[in-house]
């Protein structure tokens, strides 16, 4: 089972790097780029075949060390691997 | 006092930490992050560094290290501990304090002289400063930005817990109401950014930081 995890800053945190991409495509031309947000992806190979079980697995991994939900959201994705 | 040094792979001030807490009298125990108990010991040291190369977060993965599960439970139990610049990352992605330090604001590692003032002298760490006295001391780092939620930040306020601000117009990185060190409820864990290993003696420049290191010796002891 493969496992997508997203890892984005949350609302109202400042996110430095996503202004300084912004930044840049502004200055590249690109124009109409509201706003920028950077964030992370994880990607996982899983043995789990109960995707429920996994899910629950993934959330507290989330929780002890792949987040850091002070600042961070994380969003799970699960799909079965070809 | 004896003192206890807690070494990850990555760690680069924990030598400097030995030199000042040897100084003040006591020669520190080394500890690597791999053991699963901690020597007999009244202070428990993080010191700065690039623990585990600042993967996925700066301090994430020493929080998570076998020898931290150790490290807290000694804290809850009332040993001082003392977390400078990654070390203070480490005290926050643990639980100890709370928040976390961000990214700096200008995207800039900094790496110069600072002016703190000392907002709380009665904890182990500052009381040889005078209150609200300026300091100097350096930082060097990347992701200093103390960020916490506006309910964190007022409880810290109204609990007394900021110990060091940066002076008025000197914050090098966008902290959250200029905070540069904080402590735990108890006044005894304190993570700061500044280094004060690294201004602890004349010939660095200053004395600063070693009222620190004393002053933990004088009351700890």
């Amino acid at each position: 089972m493969k496992a997508t995890i997203y890892i984005t800053l949350k609302n109202g945190v400042l996110d430095p790097q996503g202004k300084a991409i912004e930044n840049a495509l502004g200055q590249l031309g690109f124009d109409g780029v509201n706003s920028v947000r950077q964030g992370k992806l994880i990607e996982m190979d899983l043995a789990d075949t109960d995707a429920s079980a996994a899910e629950s697995r993934l959330q507290e991994m989330c929780e002890k060390l792949l987040a850091n939900t002070v600042i961070e959201n994380f969003d799970i994705r699960l799909s079965d691997t070809e | 006092m004896r003192a206890a040094v807690i070494v990850f792979p990555g760690s680069n001030c924990d030598r400097d930490v030995a030199v000042c807490l040897e100084a003040a009298g006591t020669k520190p125990d080394m500890v690597w992050h791999g053991e699963t108990s901690l020597p007999a010991c009244d202070l428990i040291v993080l010191p700065g560094g690039f623990s585990y190369g600042d993967y996925l977060r700066c301090g994430s993965m020493a929080a998570n290290s076998p020898v931290m599960r150790e490290v807290v439970a000694r804290a809850h139990a009332g040993t001082a501990v003392l977390g400078i610049c990654n070390g203070f990352q480490v005290l926050t992605e643990c639980g100890l304090l709370p928040g976390v330090l961000m990214r700096n604001r200008d995207l800039n590692f900094v790496c110069r002289n600072t002016r703190l003032n000392v907002t709380r002298t009665d904890t182990p760490f500052t009381h040889l400063y005078e209150a609200d006295e300026e300091i100097i001391i350096p930082v060097a780092h990347n992701e200093g930005n103390y960020f916490a939620d506006d309910d964190t930040l007022v409880r810290l306020q109204g609990e007394n817990q900021i110990v060091f601000t940066y002076a008025s117009g000197d914050n090098p990185n966008g902290a959250s109401l200029d905070i540069a060190g904080i402590t735990d409820p108890t006044g005894r864990v304190l993570g700061m950014m500044p280094h004060p290993e690294r201004r602890a003696e004349k010939a660095l420049g200053g004395a600063d930081g070693r009222r620190m290191f004393d002053g933990v010796m004088e009351m700890l002891s």
